[in-house]
C-alpha cells in the first residue's frame, strides 16, 4: 500500500498496477480530468502537476513534474497538486494573468502551463521573493504551446511571478498538515502490488536494496521513471517487478571534500546540479538544456549513467573529468573509471544484482579548463545530436594534459583518444585544433539518424574544438559572443 | 518583450465587447481552471468501449493474408472488425475516392489501418492491435516527388496557369536566373491528438462527438458507412485542442471507425489515437520539390517566369488537388511575375496522403518567388528588401498569373511602413559592419511581405449557415457552421451578434456546434471562419431585427427608421427600453425572435480548364523583419527580433487578431527551422513524437517581437464589419526567418551569392549552407 496527499486530501492505493502512469491514475481512475495528455512520454508539459515532498524541516516543497511519466508508486509519501484543485475562487494569480493576457488559445496545453507557472510561483512567494525572467522562461521551457507562440504566456508569467508576486488567499492547498499515521507510512518502505503479481518495491536502506536485487533478479530498477516510464507509455510493455532507489537514503547523499564531489546516484538534477555548477561552471549552460524542469525534478544521475544511453548528456562531461563510478551490491563495492563502465549500446559492466551508488568528481584545479557544448536541433528540452565535453590541464598556453569525451559520436559515450593525443603537449592554438579535428575521424564513426547525419556530427565535433580555443582566448575579457546563445 | 495596450478599441456609450473591440477567448477561464472538456475529458456513457486500428508495417505490398486471433484473444477484446464488417461506403475520401476506411488486400503506406479493435480499456485496444500476424507481398513504393515525377505517377492531373508568353519574355530578358527548393512537410502537432467518441441511439442512428473541423463531413461519411441517411447521424464538436487543417479530413477516419464498432458492438465507442499513432496515421503538410525559371532586369524588376511546384501527396488525393492548386496561386505572393507560367504536380507517393495544413499549399508555393527574389538580389547586388519593393503589384502591374486583377493595392504602403518602423536601414548598415568583424557569428536580416488570397477555391464552400435565438431575458444564443480550434471564432461571432443588438457581448452565448442546428456546413478552414459564419449570423440577427423593428415602431408609434439599437436598449422614437425589458414585449406580442441566417461569398470564379478567373474575394497581407544569428562552426542560430505589421481589415477582435498573428508566425517559424520529419528508405516515418520533431518551443519566440495591426485598413469588400480573415496568412511571417538565414549565410560572400537554403533549416542544412557559400567564395577569388 502506499499513503500520499491528492489536493490536500488523504489517499490510499493498494492492489492497482504499478505501470499505470499517474496521469492514467488521474484520468481514469480519479476522474480528474484536468489535467491533459499530450504525448505520454514527457516532452510536452500539458500533464504537468507540482509533487511536494517534506523536507527536514517538515514543510511541504514543491516541484513541477510530467505526470505522464511518473509512476503511482512514486507519490508515496508525497502531496500530488493538479489543476483540478485550481478551480474554485479566489483564482490563483498565475490564473488571472494567463486570462488577462490571452494566454490561452486552445486551451489543451493550458491546464500544463498554468501548473509550471504556479510551481514558480509557490517557489518564490512561499520564500516572500521574485521570479528572475531566466527562471521564468526554465519553469516554461518544458510545456508546448502550438498555437500563441508563447508571447502572451511569458507576459502572463512576468506579470504575476516576476514584475511583482501576488500572495495567493488560497495558498493552504500547498500545506496540509500530515498526521502521525501519514508520517509513520512515510517512513515505511512502499510496496504496491496488483492482482496479477506486479509490484512496485521502495526499500529504505543499502541494505534492503542489495536483498531486494538478489531476490527479484529481474527487476527493474527506478528513480524518476523519466526513461523507465517510456517502455511502458510508448512500447507498451508491462514491468512486472520494480525497485524504486528513491527512498534509499544512502543514495541521496551529496557530500565533498577538497578533492572530490561525490554525488548520490538517486539524486535529481534539480539536487546536485547547483553544487556541480558552483564547482564546474560549463555545467550551467548545459544543464538547463537538458531535458525540462519537469525532468530534472524527477530524473536522476545514476538514471542518466544506468540507462547507458549513447546520447545521454551527463556521461561526456563526467568522463572528460575523469569521474568515476561506485558499483554496489550483496558482493561488496568496487570503484571504476566512469569511462570503463560503458561496454557497447546500452551495455555496461553492470552485473547481476549490482547497481550505481555515486559518481565521484573531481574539483578543478587553478590549470585546468573544461568546455560542455551541446548540439540539437532546439534549443530547449532537445537530446543532443552531438555532446562535447573537454577538459584540459594547462601549462600557460601548452596542453599538458587533456581527456575530450563526446556523445551522440558512438553507440557509447567515448573519448576521443586520438585528438587526445594530437592535443596532448601541444600549444593551444589552431594548428593543435586542426590536427585533433582531423584525428577526430580515426575515433570516430559516427551513424546518421533523425538528429543528424555522421558527416554533420563529426564536422561539428571538430569545430566545437575550434569553440573551446576561441573562448578560451576571450575568457580573460569577456569578449564578444562567441555562441549564439550568449549572443542572445 | 512587448506589452499590448488594453481596451484601446471600446468607445464611450458602446456595449461592452461588440465587435471591434477586443474580448477574451469565451473559454480563456475554462482552460485555465482545466474545466474545458475535451472530447476524452466528457463523462463516458456506461459501457463504453475503446478502440484503436491494427495498420500496416508495409509502404506498398498486397496483404496475403491477415491472422487476428491474437487480437481477439487479448483479454478485454470486446470486437474485431474488418473491411468486411462495413455495412455501407468503403470509401472515405472527402473529395475524391481513394481513402478505404480499412485497407483489405492493397495497402500503401506504413500507418495505414487494416483491421479496428473494441476493448473494454484504451491501453488493451492499443496491446491487442499489435498482435495481428499479417503476411504481405511487398511491392515497389515510391516515396520519394523525384520518383513520382519521373514516372508521373500522380494522384490528379497536373494543371498549369498562364499569363503571356513567359518563354519570349525569358529569352529576352537581361538577366536569367534559374533555381530549385525543396520545401519541407510538417506535423500539425495538435495538443489534443485526433479522437470521436461515438454513441448508437435507439433508432441505429449515431451521435458523434468528434474533434473535427468539419463535422458534416463527419456526420456524412460516419452515414454512408453505416449505410444510413444523413439525419440518422449527429456529429457535435464543442472545441478541438488545435486543428490548424489537421482535423479538416483527418478527424472523419475515428468517427467512422468509432460508429463501425458501436454499430456492431452496440456499445458507446470511444476511439483517441495515441501521439505516434496519430502521427504515424494522420496527414501532414505536403513538402514540395519547386523550381523556377525567371527573368529581370538591372534593376531586378521580373519580366518572366516559369514556375513548377511539385506537392508530395502521399497515396491518395484527400484534399491534394486544391493545395497544390492554391501554392500555384500563391507562387507569386505579392509579385507581379508579367509574362508567366505556373504548373502544379500532385505527386503520388506510398506515404500517409498529405493534407491540410495552415496556409494550404500557399506557404509552399510562396517559397518558390521568395527564394527567387532573394536570389536576383544577391545576383545584382541590392538589398533583398529593394528587390521585393520593386516587384510588389502595383496598379498598372496587378494582373496575377490566374488572370485575377489586384484590386486594393496593400503591400507598397504596408511594407513601407515596417521599413520604417523596424529601422531596417540602419540595421542592415549596423549588420553588415558587425558582420565584418565577427569570423564566427554572422547576423542575418530580411523583410518579407505575405499576400493571401481569401476564399475557398472549391467555390461551393463559400456558404455558411447559423441560428441566432434570443431568449425572454433578454439572453441570446447563437450556433453557427464554424467550429472552434482555439482561433476564437465562437467570441468572434459573439461579438458579431452583440453588435447586431448593441448589447454586452456576455449576454451572447455560443455552444457547440452541432450538424442538427446547422446543416450542411462548410469546414473550419481557408481561414473562412469568421468571414462566413460572421455574415450568415449577422444575416440571422437582420431578419429577426426586421420583426423587432416593426413591431417597435407599431408598438411606440414612430417610424421604422426611428428605431435604434443601443448600449443595451432599444430605442423607439422618444422611448428608450431596457434590452430584456424590450425583449419581454415582443414575446408578448408573439413577434419572432428566432431566425436562421445564410451567407454565400459573392464574385467568385475560377476555370480550372484554362488555370483563368476570380478566385479570391479579397487578399490578406502582412509583412515581418525577422534578424537571426548564426554560428558558423556549429549552423546554430537564434532569431533575436520580428517585428510584424499585418493587415486584418476592421479588426473583429485586436487581442484574438495579435494572438492568431503572433502563433502562426512562431509555427511558421517552427515549419522553416527546426521541425523536421525524417522518413526511412522504408517509408517508415522516424520522427513519431515530440523528442524527436521539435516544434517551436518558449525559447525559440524572438525576444524582442513587435506585432501590430495595420491602421486604418477596412476591407474593400463588404465583409462582415469589414474585417479580414487571419487564421492562415499570418503563418507565411515566418518566411522572413529563412531568408534572414540566407541573408546570415550571404554575408560570407560579401553578398554576392546565397546557396539554396532546403527546409528545414535545421543547424545540420545551415552548416551545410556555410560551406557552400565559402566554397563559392573560394572558387570566386581563384577564378580572379
Amino acid at each position: 500500500m502506499i499513503e500520499f496527499y491528492l489536493n490536500g486530501q488523504s489517499q490510499k492505493l493498494d492492489q492497482t498496477d504499478p505501470n499505470l502512469s499517474i496521469l492514467d491514475w488521474l484520468r481514469t481512475k480519479m476522474r480528474l480530468n484536468g489535467t491533459k495528455e499530450g504525448c505520454a512520454s514527457g516532452d510536452c508539459g500539458a500533464c504537468t502537476v507540482l509533487l511536494g515532498s517534506l523536507d527536514p524541516q517538515g514543510e511541504w516543497q514543491y516541484a513541477a513534474m510530467n505526470s505522464c511519466i511518473g509512476l503511482i508508486g512514486a507519490l508515496h509519501g508525497k502531496h500530488l497538486i493538479t489543476v483540478d484543485a485550481l478551480q474554485r475562487e479566489p483564482a490563483h494569480p498565475v490564473q488571472t494573468a494567463m486570462v488577462e493576457c490571452n494566454g490561452s488559445q486552445c486551451g489543451f496545453c493550458t491546464p500544463g502551463i498554468v501548473m509550471s507557472l504556479v510551481g514558480l510561483h509557490q517557489q518564490v512567494a512561499a520564500a516572500g521573493q521574485h521570479a528572475n525572467a531566466h527562471q521564468l522562461m526554465e519553469a516554461l521551457a518544458g510545456n508546448l504551446c502550438r498555437c500563441t507562440g508563447y508571447r502572451p504566456i511569458i507576459e502572463a508569467g512576468a506579470r504575476s511571478i516576476v514584475d511583482s508576486v501576488q500572495q495567493w488567499d488560497g495558498s493552504a492547498l500547498f500545506s496540509p498538515q500530515p498526521n502521525a499515521a501519514f508520517m509513520a507510512a512515510r517512513e515505511q518502505s512502499a510496496v504496491l502490488q496488483d492482482e496479477a503479481g506486479n509490484s512496485f518495491t521502495a526499500p529504505l536502506s543499502l541494505a534492503a536494496l542489495r536483498e531486494l536485487l538478489i531476490a527479484q533478479p529481474q527487476a527493474r530498477l527506478v528513480a524518476g521513471s523519466t526513461d523507465l516510464a517510456l517502455e511502458i507509455t510508448q512500447q507498451l510493455k508491462s514491468l512486472p517487478q520494480l525497485v524504486s532507489v528513491e527512498q534509499v537514503a544512502e543514495l541521496q547523499q551529496l557530500e565533498q571534500d577538497d578533492e572530490n564531489l561525490t554525488i548520490g546516484s538517486a539524486l535529481t538534477y534539480a539536487q546536485f546540479g547547483p553544487l556541480l555548477n558552483q564547482n564546474w561552471p560549463a555545467f550551467a549552460p548545459m544543464l538547463e538544456r537538458l531535458g525540462s524542469l519537469q525532468i530534472r525534478n524527477r530524473a536522476t544521475l545514476g538514471g542518466n549513467i544506468g540507462n547507458a544511453s549513447p546520447i545521454g548528456d551527463m556521461p561526456p562531461p563526467l568522463i572528460a573529468l575523469g569521474a568515476e563510478v561506485q558499483l554496489d551490491s550483496q558482493n561488496g563495492i568496487r570503484w571504476l573509471a566512469l569511462q570503463d563502465y560503458f561496454l557497447d549500446y546500452k551495455k555496461t559492466v553492470l552485473q547481476p544484482g549490482e547497481f550505481i551508488r555515486a559518481v565521484r568528481v573531481p574539483k578543478p584545479a587553478a590549470n585546468e579548463r573544461l568546455f560542455i557544448y551541446k548540439i540539437s536541433k532546439r534549443l530547449d528540452d532537445d537530446i543532443s545530436a552531438v555532446l562535447a565535453a573537454f577538459w584540459l590541464r594547462l601549462d600557460g598556453e601548452k596542453i599538458e594534459d587533456c581527456r575530450l569525451a563526446y556523445g551522440g559520436m558512438a553507440g557509447i559515450p567515448k573519448r576521443a583518444l586520438a585528438a587526445e593525443t594530437a592535443l596532448r603537449g601541444q600549444t593551444f592554438d589552431e594548428s593543435a585544433i586542426a590536427a585533433a579535428a582531423a584525428a577526430l575521424s580515426q575515433d570516430f564513426k559516427p551513424m546518421s539518424d533523425v538528429r543528424a547525419s555522421a558527416t554533420y556530427r563529426l564536422e561539428v565535433a571538430g569545430n566545437l574544438l575550434r569553440r573551446a580555443l576561441y573562448e578560451h582566448r576571450a575568457a580573460p575579457t569577456g569578449g564578444a559572443a562567441l555562441t549564439v546563445t550568449d549572443y542572445a | 518583450m512587448r506589452k499590448l495596450p488594453r481596451d484601446i478599441s471600446r468607445q464611450s456609450g458602446q456595449a461592452i465587447g461588440i465587435a471591434g473591440q477586443s474580448a477574451l477567448h469565451d473559454s480563456a477561464w475554462l482552460h485555465v481552471r482545466g474545466q474545458a472538456r475535451y472530447i476524452d475529458d466528457l463523462l463516458e456513457p456506461e459501457g463504453l468501449l475503446h478502440a484503436a486500428v491494427g495498420h500496416s508495417e508495409q509502404a506498398h505490398a498486397r496483404i496475403l493474408s491477415m491472422d487476428l486471433s491474437a487480437v481477439r484473444a487479448y483479454p478485454g477484446v470486446v470486437a474485431v472488425i474488418t473491411l468486411a464488417d462495413v455495412p455501407g461506403h468503403t470509401d472515405i475520401g472527402p473529395v475524391f475516392p481513394g481513402d478505404p476506411v480499412l485497407a483489405s488486400e492493397l495497402v500503401e503506406h506504413i500507418g495505414q489501418p487494416i483491421f479496428a479493435v473494441a476493448a473494454t480499456s484504451h491501453t488493451a485496444a492499443r496491446k491487442a492491435a499489435r498482435l495481428a500476424k499479417v503476411e504481405y507481398e511487398p511491392l515497389h513504393a515510391v516515396l520519394s516527388t523525384q520518383e513520382a515525377l519521373d514516372k508521373s505517377f500522380f494522384v490528379r492531373p497536373s494543371h498549369t496557369q498562364q499569363r503571356g508568353d513567359p518563354d519570349q519574355a525569358l529569352a529576352a530578358a537581361p538577366h536569367r536566373l534559374k533555381g530549385e527548393i525543396n520545401v519541407g512537410g510538417q506535423e500539425h502537432f495538435y495538443l489534443e491528438s485526433q479522437v470521436a467518441m461515438v454513441e448508437p441511439q435507439e433508432d441505429g442512428g449515431m451521435f458523434v462527438h468528434t474533434s473535427s473541423q468539419h463535422p458534416s463531413e463527419v456526420q456524412k461519411l460516419v452515414a454512408e458507412v453505416l449505410g444510413l441517411p444523413i439525419h440518422a447521424v449527429q456529429a457535435e464538436v464543442r472545441r478541438m485542442g488545435g486543428g490548424f487543417g489537421g482535423k479538416e479530413t483527418q478527424a472523419a477516419a475515428l468517427g467512422c471507425v468509432a460508429a463501425l464498432l458501436a454499430h456492431v458492438t452496440g456499445k458507446p465507442i470511444k476511439y483517441r489515437l495515441s501521439r505516434p499513432d496519430d502521427m504515424v496515421q494522420t496527414g501532414k503538410r505536403h513538402d514540395f520539390f519547386n523550381t523556377y525559371d525567371i527573368g529581370f532586369d538591372d534593376q531586378g524588376l521580373i519580366q518572366g517566369a516559369d514556375i513548377m511546384v511539385a506537392g508530395r501527396c502521399g497515396f491518395s488525393p484527400d484534399l491534394s488537388n486544391a493545395i497544390v492548386e492554391r501554392a500555384m496561386f500563391h507562387s507569386d505572393n505579392g509579385y507581379f511575375l508579367d509574362q508567366a507560367r505556373v504548373t502544379g504536380h500532385c505527386c503520388k507517393t506510398h506515404t500517409v496522403s498529405n493534407t491540410a495544413f495552415r496556409g494550404f499549399g500557399g506557404p509552399q508555393g510562396m517559397m518558390v518567388i521568395e527564394q527567387a527574389v532573394d536570389d536576383i538580389a544577391r545576383h545584382l547586388q541590392l538589398d533583398p528588401l529593394d528587390v521585393r519593393k520593386r516587384n510588389l503589384y502595383r496598379p498598372g502591374r496587378d494582373i496575377t498569373h490566374y488572370g485575377q486583377v489586384i484590386e486594393q493595392h496593400i503591400l507598397p504602403e504596408l511594407v513601407a511602413q515596417l521599413e520604417a518602423s523596424s529601422d531596417y536601414r540602419a540595421r542592415r548598415e549596423e549588420i553588415t559592419a558587425f558582420n565584418k568583424q565577427n569570423p564566427i557569428l554572422k547576423r542575418g536580416l530580411a523583410l518579407t511581405p505575405v499576400k493571401f488570397g481569401i476564399s475557398f477555391t472549391a467555390k461551393h464552400l463559400n456558404q455558411a449557415g447559423a441560428l441566432v435565438l434570443i431568449y425572454t431575458d433578454g439572453s441570446l444564443h447563437v450556433n453557427h457552421g464554424g467550429t472552434e480550434m482555439g482561433q476564437g471564432l465562437y467570441i468572434k461571432i459573439a461579438q458579431v451578434v452583440a453588435a447586431a443588438f448593441q448589447v454586452d457581448v456576455d449576454k451572447v452565448k455560443v455552444s457547440a456546434t452541432r450538424t442538427d442546428k446547422v446543416p450542411n456546413t462548410s469546414p473550419t478552414a481557408a481561414s473562412s471562419g469568421s468571414d462566413l459564419n460572421g455574415m450568415a449570423a449577422l444575416d440571422a440577427c437582420e431578419k429577426i431585427k426586421v420583426g423587432l423593428v416593426a413591431f417597435a415602431a407599431e408598438q411606440y408609434g414612430c417610424k421604422p427608421e426611428q428605431v435604434r439599437f443601443e448600449n443595451n436598449q432599444v430605442v423607439a422614437g422618444e422611448e428608450r427600453l431596457d434590452w430584456a425589458e424590450f425583449v419581454q414585449k415582443a414575446y408578448m406580442n408573439r413577434v419572432s425572435l428566432s431566425s436562421s441566417g445564410f451567407y454565400a461569398t459573392p464574385r467568385i470564379h475560377y476555370d480550372f480548364a484554362t488555370g483563368r478567373g476570380h478566385p479570391f474575394l479579397y487578399y490578406a497581407n502582412g509583412a515581418a523583419c525577422s534578424e537571426v544569428v548564426l554560428d558558423t562552426l556549429t549552423g546554430e542560430y537564434r532569431v533575436l527580433r520580428t517585428d510584424i505589421l499585418h493587415d486584418v481589415g476592421q479588426s473583429l477582435n485586436p487581442d484574438i487578431d495579435i494572438g492568431q498573428i503572433e502563433g502562426g508566425f512562431v509555427q511558421g517559424m517552427g515549419w522553416l527551422t527546426t521541425e523536421e520529419l525524417v522518413y526511412n528508405d522504408k517509408g517508415r516515418l522516424m520522427t513519431t513524437g515530440p523528442a524527436t520533431y521539435k516544434i517551436p518551443a518558449v525559447s525559440d519566440t524572438p525576444p524582442d517581437l513587435r506585432v501590430n495591426l495595420l491602421a486604418a485598413s477596412p476591407n474593400r469588400e463588404a465583409t462582415v464589419f469589414r474585417s479580414k480573415a487571419v487564421g492562415e496568412p499570418p503563418l507565411m511571417l515566418g518566411i522572413a526567418v529563412w531568408s534572414a538565414m540566407r541573408d546570415a549565410v550571404a554575408s560570407l560572400t560579401d553578398y554576392r551569392y546565397s546557396p539554396p537554403l532546403d527546409t528545414p533549416a535545421t543547424p545540420e542544412r545551415m552548416l551545410n549552407a556555410v560551406n557552400a557559400a565559402r566554397a563559392w567564395a573560394n572558387t570566386e577569388q581563384e577564378t580572379v
